[in-house]
C-alpha cells in the first residue's frame, strides 16, 4: 500500500456507507426473495409442473380409457373426483396428463425461439450494416402476420399434430425475440465499454461473449418469459381448433374443444380445462412481471 | 499478504523496451487525416451529403509530452480520438506510431498499436461494463492479449492500487457502486492495463465535479511521471488544458487552426479563433467584465463548411482573400508555433498580413 | 410529413410482397401434391390436368408464384373446393363480419381501459392501482376461447338473455348494428374479444399517463396550483396519441386473430371461414383468407403509423 494519498482515504470513507458488494444476478435473486406475490405464483407453476411430471403415478385412471356408461358425470361422481368427459374418461387423470402437453407446448417453442431469435438478433445488432438489414427485413415480413394467424396458417397447412404445432409456435416467436435481441444489442454496441474492449484489441467473438451477452441477456429473458403465457394460450388454441395435439392424447385445449358440446349438461366439468389453462398462464404472466421488476434495474 | 511488487513481470515486453525510434522520434505522427460521415436521405436512403468531421489534420506528438486539443463541441475532437484508436476507419491519411506506419503491411499491426496506445472515455459509467466487477474489466485487456487468469487478476489489483483504489475493497465492486471519480480512476487503470506508452484522454475529466477533477488530474500527472507516458488530452476546458499541457492544438470545424507551446499560445494567440476562445474564459477579476461575447453564433454546418478559411464567417478581420484561399498551417514565429491564418502569412494579400502582433 | 408518408408507403411494398410469398409458400409446404390439396379427392384426371395447366404447376416455382400473384392482384384467389364459389367473394363477405366484432371489441376495450389505466396511473402503487392492474393481467392471461364458453354458459344457458351462436336470421348480408334483434348476436363475441385488448391497452395507458405525470411540466402545473383533475387532463391529453397507437395495433391483431372466438360463437367472419377451411382441408380458401387477413393487418399498421405521425407533433420523420 505505497500509494495511499488523500483521494484514497476519501474513497475509504465513502465506502463505509456503501452496500455490500453483490453481482447482478445475485441482486436479482435477492430482490425476488422478498417479492412474495411472485414467489407465490412461481410455486403455483412448480406445483403444476410437478403434477404434470408425476402424472403417471398420480393419475387414478388411464386418461384414454373410455367408458360409455360414465359419460359426462359431475364432480365427485363415484371415484371420479373431477367428473368424467364426453367419452366417460376420468377428468382428473386427463387434466394431469394434459398438463404435460400444455406445458411442453408453452415452453419448448419459446425456448427454441429464444435461442434462434436471440442468436439472429445479437448477430444483426452487433454486425449491423447489410447483415442487419437482411435479417431484420426478413423478420418484418413475419411480423406482418398477427401471431394467431401465422400459427394457424403454418399448422393449418402442415396439418395437425404436436410437432407441427410446436414448429408453428416457434416460427411465430422468433421474429419478436429477434427484434428485442437486436435492439438491446444495438443499444449496448454503442456504449463506450464496447469501444474500450475493441480498443484493447479484443476479437468480435470475445466482445460478444464477455461484454454484449451479459448485458442483453436480461431483456431477452424478461421478454421470453412473458411469451410462455402467450405460447400456452396459443398452443391450447391450436389444439382447440384441431391443429395441435391430436386425440386421444390429453391436452387442455383439446379437452376444452371436445367438451364444448357438454357445457349444457355439465358446465362445471367442462370448464375445468379452461381453469387449468387460465391459472397456468396467469401464473407465468405474473412471474414474468415479477422477473421484469427484479431485473429491470441498472444494477 | 504477498507484496504485489514482487510479482514477476511476465508481460510480453515492458513499455520502455518497446521504444524503437529513440527520444527524438515523435511517438505519433498524423498526416492528412480525413474522415467524412455520409448523411443518408431521400426515399431510397442514398448518400446525399457528408459531414466533414475531420478534414486534413496533420500534427505530431513528441515522446513524454502532453498535447492538449481544444475546440468547441462538434469540431471533430472526439472523431479524431476515435480515428487515432482505429475505432472507426479513416477515409484518408497516415498514422505513424514511433516510426512505424500503422495498419500497414510493413508497419505496426492494429493489435500491437492497441498495446501501445490506449484511451480513456468521457462517460465514466457507459465505458465500464455494468455486469462485470471492475477488477474483471481491468483484467480483460491483458486476458485478450494472452495473460493468464491469475496474473491478470494480480495485475488488476496492482493497477487499482496505482490509481488509488484499494483492491480488497473495490476490486469486486460493480460500476454502479462507485462514484464518478472512482469510476474514472477505474477507467484509467483499465487503459493502463496493457502497459501502453501513450494515452488518449477524451474529455476524461470533463464530467467530474471540480474537486474530483483536480484529484484525477493530479493522479494523471503522477502516473505520467511514474510510467513515462505521453498524453493526448482532449478537452473543451481551456483552463484545464493550460494546466496539464506542454503544447496545445486548436481545432475548428475538423481542421487544425493553431498548434504550439502552451505558453506561446495562451500568451499570444495568433489565430483569431484561438484568441476568441481564450477571451471567452471567465476572468477571476470582477473588474474585467465582458461587455460583448468574443465569439458569437454557432459554428457553421460541417456539411457545407465556408469556402477558403472556415472561420471567416465569424471572424472580425475577414477579407475577400479569406473566402478565396484556404490558409495553410505555417510557422508563425520561430519553428514551434504554427497557425493557419492569412494574417500570419506576409504574402497572403490580407490587409493585416505581416503585422508583428496583429491581435493586440 | 408527406415525405415520411411516401417513404412509409413505399416500405410497405416489399413487406406486402414478402407476405404474399409466404402465403404462396404455404401451398408448397402443405403435405402431398399441391394439386391434390386443391382438388376434392374424387377429381377426374381431366380436372387435375386442367388445374395443373391453369395454375402453371408445370413451370418453375418463381414463375408459378408470379402467375399466382398476378391473378391475386386482379382479385382472383381461385375457387373454394367445398362451395365452388370464388374465394375472394367468400373472404370479403366474411371480412366485413369480422370487422363488426373487431371494431366493437376494440372500442369497448379502449373506453374501459383508458379510464382504468388513467385511474391506476393516478394511484400508482396504491391498492386501486394493484386491483386494476390485476384485472388487466387477467385479461391477457385468460384463454378467451374458454371465456367465450363461460359467457355462453352464463348468458345463454343459465340466464337465457343473449343468443349463444350465429348471426341471427338476417345473416350477414344486411346486418344492422342499430337493430337490437340483430345486435344481440354480436354482444357476446364483442365482450369476449375485448378482454385481451382491454388488458394491453390498460397497461399501456397506465404506463403512458404515469410517465407524463412524472415529467417536470406536470410538477409546474401542480406548483401553479391547478386542481388534480385539471392536472390529470393535461397528462391524459399528452398520453393519448401513444395509447391510440396501441389501440390501432390491437384492432389489427383482433381482425387477424379472430379465428378462435368466431369458431366458438359460429360468427360468420374470416376466422370462422378459416376454421371451416381447416376442417375440410379447403386449401385455396384457407390460403385466400390468410392472404387477405395478412394484407388487412399490414394496411391497418400502415394507417396507424401514418395517423400517429399526423397527430403527434414530436414525430417528425423526414
Amino acid at each position: 500500500m505505497s500509494d495511499v494519498n488523500a483521494a484514497t482515504l476519501a474513497d475509504f470513507a465513502a465506502s463505509e456507507a456503501s452496500p455490500p458488494v453483490r453481482g447482478y444476478w445475485a441482486s436479482v435473486g435477492h430482490r425476488l426473495r422478498y417479492d412474495y406475490a411472485t414467489l407465490f405464483f412461481l410455486s403455483v407453476i412448480i406445483v403444476v409442473a410437478l403434477l404434470a411430471i408425476c402424472a403417471p403415478w398420480l393419475a387414478p385412471f388411464d386418461p384414454t380409457k373410455t367408458a360409455m356408461a360414465y359419460r359426462l358425470k359431475p364432480v365427485g361422481f363415484k371415484n371420479f373426483m373431477l367428473g368424467t368427459d364426453d367419452l366417460g374418461r376420468d377428468m382428473l387423470s386427463r387434466l394431469l396428463w394434459g398438463g404435460r402437453t400444455s406445458l411442453i407446448m408453452g415452453m419448448v417453442p419459446v425456448g427454441v425461439a429464444t435461442v434462434i431469435g436471440g442468436f439472429l438478433g445479437v448477430l444483426a445488432g452487433f454486425v449491423g450494416g447489410r447483415v442487419n438489414t437482411l435479417i431484420m427485413r426478413a423478420m418484418d415480413i413475419f411480423y406482418a402476420f398477427p401471431s394467431v394467424l401465422l400459427a394457424v396458417a403454418i399448422s393449418g397447412t402442415l396439418g395437425g399434430g404436436i410437432k407441427n404445432g410446436m414448429l408453428a409456435l416457434t416460427i411465430v416467436f422468433i421474429p419478436p425475440l429477434c427484434r428485442v435481441a437486436e435492439s438491446a444489442t444495438t443499444l449496448v454496441r454503442g456504449l463506450d465499454f464496447v469501444e474500450a474492449a475493441r480498443a484493447s484489441g479484443a476479437t468480435t467473438l470475445s466482445i460478444i461473449l464477455h461484454h454484449v451477452l451479459g448485458n442483453v441477456l436480461s431483456p431477452i429473458l424478461i421478454f421470453a418469459s412473458s411469451l410462455i403465457s402467450v405460447s400456452i394460450l396459443l398452443g391450447s388454441g391450436l389444439s382447440f381448433l384441431g391443429l395441435g395435439v391430436e386425440p386421444p392424447t390429453p391436452d387442455w385445449g383439446l379437452m376444452l374443444s371436445a367438451l364444448r358440446s357438454g357445457i349444457y349438461i355439465q358446465p362445471l366439468v367442462c370448464a375445468l380445462p379452461g381453469v387449468a389453462i387460465f391459472i397456468t398462464s396467469l401464473s407465468f404472466n405474473l412471474v414474468s412481471d415479477g422477473l421484469r421488476q427484479a431485473m429491470d434495474v441498472k444494477a | 499478504m504477498r507484496l504485489i511488487t514482487e510479482r514477476p513481470d511476465t508481460r510480453p515486453t515492458p513499455a520502455a523496451s518497446r521504444d524503437r525510434g529513440g527520444p527524438q522520434q515523435p511517438i505519433l505522427i498524423v498526416n492528412g487525416l480525413r474522415k467524412y460521415f455520409p448523411i443518408k436521405g431521400g426515399l431510397l436512403q442514398r448518400k446525399v451529403a457528408e459531414v466533414k468531421a475531420v478534414d486534413g489534420v496533420d500534427f505530431s506528438v513528441m515522446k513524454g509530452e502532453t498535447l492538449g486539443i481544444v475546440g468547441e463541441s462538434g469540431c471533430g475532437k472526439s472523431t479524431l480520438a476515435r480515428l487515432l484508436m482505429h475505432l472507426i476507419p479513416k477515409d484518408e491519411g497516415e498514422l505513424i506510431f514511433d516510426g512505424d506506419p500503422v495498419d500497414d503491411i510493413r508497419g505496426l499491426s492494429l493489435r500491437d498499436l492497441r498495446r501501445d496506445l490506449q484511451m480513456v472515455f468521457q462517460d465514466s459509467y457507459s465505458s465500464l461494463n455494468p455486469r462485470l466487477p471492475i477488477q474483471d474489466s481491468i483484467a480483460y485487456g491483458p486476458r485478450v492479449h494472452g495473460v493468464g487468469k491469475a496474473e491478470a487478476a494480480a495485475l488488476a489489483a496492482d493497477l487499482l492500487n496505482k490509481v488509488g483504489l484499494r483492491p480488497s475493497m473495490f476490486g469486486a465492486r460493480y460500476p454502479h457502486e462507485l462514484s464518478g471519480g472512482q469510476r474514472q480512476r477505474v477507467n484509467i487503470a483499465r487503459a493502463l492495463a496493457l502497459d501502453p506508452r501513450m494515452l488518449i484522454l477524451d474529455e476524461a475529466v470533463s464530467a467530474l465535479d471540480k474537486s474530483v477533477e483536480a484529484q484525477v488530474l493530479n493522479l494523471l500527472s503522477r502516473l505520467k511521471r511514474e510510467l513515462n507516458l505521453t498524453y493526448l488530452f482532449i478537452s473543451h476546458d481551456l483552463s484545464v488544458v493550460q494546466y496539464v499541457s506542454d503544447r496545445v492544438l486548436v481545432m475548428y470545424l475538423g481542421q487544425v487552426v493553431e498548434i504550439g507551446p502552451v505558453d506561446a499560445i495562451y500568451a499570444a494567440p495568433r489565430h483569431p479563433y484561438t484568441r476568441a476562445l481564450l477571451d471567452s474564459r471567465l476572468s477571476m477579476n470582477p473588474l474585467e467584465r465582458m461587455s460583448e461575447p468574443p465569439l458569437s453564433g454557432d459554428p457553421p454546418n460541417p456539411v457545407n463548411p465556408p469556402s477558403g478559411c472556415r472561420f471567416r464567417t465569424r471572424c472580425a478581420f475577414a477579407e475577400s482573400v479569406c473566402a478565396e484561399r484556404q490558409p495553410r498551417l505555417a510557422a508563425a514565429d520561430g519553428g514551434a508555433h504554427l497557425v493557419a491564418c492569412h494574417m500570419a502569412d506576409a504574402e497572403s494579400g490580407h490587409g493585416r498580413a505581416g503585422l508583428s502582433a496583429p491581435l493586440h | 410529413m408527406w415525405r415520411y408518408a411516401a417513404r412509409r408507403i413505399l416500405m410497405t411494398i416489399p413487406i406486402a410482397l414478402g407476405v404474399s410469398a409466404i402465403c404462396y409458400a404455404l401451398i408448397l409446404l402443405a403435405p402431398g401434391d399441391p394439386i391434390q390439396s386443391m382438388l376434392p379427392p374424387d377429381a377426374t384426371p381431366e380436372e387435375v390436368a386442367y388445374l395443373k395447366k391453369a395454375y402453371g404447376f408445370d413451370k418453375p416455382v418463381p414463375v408459378q408464384y408470379f402467375l399466382w400473384l398476378m391473378r391475386a392482384l386482379s382479385g382472383d384467389l381461385g375457387a373454394s373446393i367445398q362451395t365452388h364459389r370464388p374465394v375472394a367473394l367468400e373472404v370479403m363477405t366474411a371480412l366485413s363480419n369480422t370487422f363488426i366484432i373487431a371494431v366493437g371489441a376494440v372500442l369497448l376495450a379502449f373506453t374501459l381501459a383508458f379510464v382504468m389505466g388513467t385511474i391506476a396511473a393516478y394511484h400508482v402503487g396504491k391498492p386501486t392501482d394493484r386491483a386494476l392492474t390485476g384485472v388487466a393481467v387477467m385479461g391477457v392471461s385468460i384463454p378467451n376461447y374458454w371465456l367465450g364458453i363461460v359467457f355462453i354458459i352464463i348468458f345463454a344457458v343459465k340466464l337465457g338473455v343473449l343468443p349463444a351462436t350465429g348471426m341471427g336470421s338476417q345473416g350477414s348480408a344486411n346486418f344492422n348494428i342499430f337493430d337490437w334483434a340483430q345486435l344481440k348476436y354480436a354482444v357476446l363475441p364483442i365482450l369476449t374479444m375485448a378482454m385481451t385488448p382491454l388488458g394491453i391497452i390498460m397497461r399501456s395507458t397506465r404506463a403512458a399517463v404515469a410517465d407524463v405525470l412524472n415529467q417536470d411540466f406536470i410538477q409546474m402545473l401542480r406548483a401553479k396550483g391547478l386542481r388534480p383533475f385539471a392536472v390529470l387532463r393535461h397528462a391524459v391529453r399528452n398520453a393519448l396519441p401513444q395509447v391510440l397507437t396501441v389501440m390501432g395495433l390491437q384492432l389489427g391483431y383482433l381482425v387477424g386473430g379472430s379465428i378462435l372466438i368466431e369458431t366458438i360463437f359460429a360468427w360468420p367472419g374470416t376466422g370462422f371461414l378459416m376454421s371451416k377451411a381447416i376442417l375440410t382441408r379447403d386449401v385455396p380458401l384457407l390460403q385466400g383468407a390468410i392472404l387477405v387477413l395478412a394484407m388487412a393487418f399490414v394496411t391497418i399498421n400502415l394507417a396507424v403509423d401514418l395517423l400517429q405521425a399526423a397527430i403527434d407533433p414530436r414525430i417528425k420523420r423526414a
